[in-house]
């Protein structure tokens, strides 16, 4: 055979998924800085030559914007309060379900799994109902032990924390996992070990597990705080960002400058601060672990 | 750790069922609500099991509401999510088993595009879809969901580990390029695709943005999103709103229950430690 030859079959294997990739998701990156700088909106959809170069017009509107600076402060608040609670409490779970062997654990397994994969619209619509101030369930058992009832979703704060509590509620269950199968690859010996020592029990979670499971830790918090900053489907089927905008976040922003107001280089502008926050968030992160 | 007596043991036990019963009020909830009628649905106090159970709600899903052509489209983008899992096994066995020019630089690609949040590619993917007519058609909703760069990751570190001998020895029986593929490779692999033909099922059946995006005709529209719209029409009707909301948590559980075991290798397999 002909060394030169050009071999095709490697690229019968890549190609259509690497086209495919391009496509819709590599080319996009590209357009999408591309209209950034633009004042690409609905009548540029239809005729090119509407679309005017604005340079950085959309990003210094968008620093002046008081929705948009609000929806990237409620962001914030999500992130400080969602990523320690949903870390910590996938944590706890793990730690407790790692101290049975049997039928206990993986049917509990299963039950603190089963609310990540389901269905955002579904369970919106029935947490909605949970939350409702006259006919939920929560507000009823609340008025069991006489506390009055609660603006769940009505109030700004309070409908930030709801979101949370919900968020939280849905995510725990891939980072239990990732917890569990870090703890239970944690060498035995090194608890004996510290049974020797006469180490207690805080000792020993401290000194021996926490630090044997600073990867699987760290992982997580990367990917929580990743997915946090996007958050986005909760306040949309929710409250669409309201009530008084005090539940936007940076993503529905996106969503609603896109899609509900057609303003597609502002939005594009937007997703580019997002995804630069993303980025210096998680090369922070990197750089603490290094200096660890 | 280990738990030095019976009465740790059983505080522990306490805690975690306690845990597990507020995991799943939500969907205790729903399913008791779902089976409900109107007035009993919204009563104070609320009663825990129906009264009066009934089908009611579940067959308006059906007979009024376009449930039936939702869940055909739904089942539509499942069917052609696994052949985009099929394309992605296919990426990853040829990154993982050929070499080729700027092979470094294509996977490079791939793996860049896993780190794009959503929200950046949601508008130019759009305008891109706009410009080729695709807006507002099943391709459309279809086509950019088709490939998974982290699939694609998963199957290729997989791929890595099967021996080239083994490929090589089909090759001098004169076995085609695909004959090995699809004869050899595949039923290797199965371990690791049946993980991914779970997860990308339940991602295609809940997938709801997207087609709520392309989608501007009812005839198109996914179960999440046609129960987004339920929501919306019918605020206070909360029996029918659980039914809808039941009618798609439910499948994915019971599949994910008959399923789990194998996931939960897959993750103590990927080895993150």
């Amino acid at each position: 055979m002909n060394k030169s030859k050009f071999n095709i079959t490697p690229f019968l294997f890549i190609g259509p998924a690497v086209l495919l990739l391009f496509v819709f998701s590599f080319a996009p990156i590209l357009v999408s800085l591309g209209i950034s700088f633009t004042d690409m909106n609905l009548s540029g959809l239809a005729n090119w030559s509407q679309i005017n170069f604005v340079g950085l017009d959309n990003f210094i509107q968008l620093f002046q914007d008081e929705k948009f600076l609000q929806a990237m402060g409620n962001t914030f608040f999500y992130v400080i309060i969602g990523v320690p609670l949903a870390v910590a409490s996938s944590l706890l779970i793990a730690v407790l379900l790692n101290f049975f062997n049997n039928w206990v654990s993986s049917t509990f397994r299963v039950v603190y799994y089963v609310p990540s994969i389901t269905n955002i619209v579904a369970i919106a619509v029935v947490w909605s109902f949970l939350y409702n101030q006259e006919y939920g369930l929560f507000n009823y058992l609340l008025s069991l032990i006489n506390i009055d009832s609660v603006p769940w979703l009505e109030e700004p704060v309070v409908a930030r924390l709801s979101l949370i509590l919900l968020a939280v509620w849905k995510s725990n269950g891939v980072s239990m996992l990732i917890f569990l199968a870090a703890l239970q690859s944690i060498p035995k010996i090194y608890y004996e070990a510290a049974d020797i020592d006469g180490a207690n029990r805080w000792h020993k979670f401290f000194k021996i597990t926490l630090p044997s499971m600073s990867f699987a830790t760290f992982f997580v918090t990367v990917t929580t705080l990743i997915g946090w900053l996007q958050f986005f489907e909760e306040p949309f089927v929710m409250t669409n960002g309201g009530p008084l905008n005090g539940t936007n976040s940076m993503a529905l922003f996106i969503y609603q400058e896109g899609f509900q107001y057609s303003q597609f280089g502002y939005g594009a502008a937007a997703s580019f601060v997002l995804f630069a926050i993303v980025i210096v968030a998680t090369l922070v992160q990197f750089k603490l672990r290094k200096t660890d | 750790m280990e738990l030095k007596n019976k009465f740790e043991r059983a505080v522990v036990l306490f805690i975690l069922f306690a845990g597990g019963l507020l995991v799943s009020l939500p969907f205790i909830w729903m399913i008791l609500s779902s089976f409900k009628n109107d007035r009993e649905v919204l009563s104070i106090p609320p009663t825990l099991f129906p009264e009066n159970p009934t089908f009611q709600h579940y067959i308006e899903l059906f007979q009024n509401l376009n449930f039936g052509v939702y869940l055909i489209n739904t089942l539509i983008i499942v069917l052609f999510s696994m052949f985009g899992l099929l394309l992605n096994t296919m990426a990853g066995y040829g990154f993982g088993k050929f070499n080729f020019r700027f092979k470094e630089g294509w996977f490079m690609i791939v793996l860049i595009t896993m780190m794009i949040p959503g929200q950046v590619t949601m508008i130019p993917t759009y305008l891109i879809l706009n410009e080729m007519g695709l807006t507002n058609t099943m391709a459309g909703i279809i086509l950019p969901g088709l490939i998974a760069a982290f699939n694609i990751f998963l199957i290729r570190q997989f791929m890595v580990t099967v021996p080239d001998d083994l490929i090589e020895a089909a090759r001098l029986d004169g076995a085609g390029e695909f004959y090995i593929f699809f004869k050899l490779i595949i039923p290797l692999a199965k371990p690791i695709l049946a993980v991914q033909v779970i997860l990308t099922f339940i991602a295609s059946w809940n997938s709801f943005l997207w087609p709520l995006i392309v989608a501007n005709d009812e005839s198109l529209y996914t179960l999440s999103v046609g129960l987004a719209l339920l929501q919306d029409e019918n605020v206070t009707n909360y029996g029918l709103q659980m039914a809808g909301s039941a009618f798609m948590v439910v499948p994915i559980v019971v599949i994910f229950m008959i399923f789990q075991k194998y996931i939960v290798e897959g993750f103590n397999v990927s080895g993150i430690k």
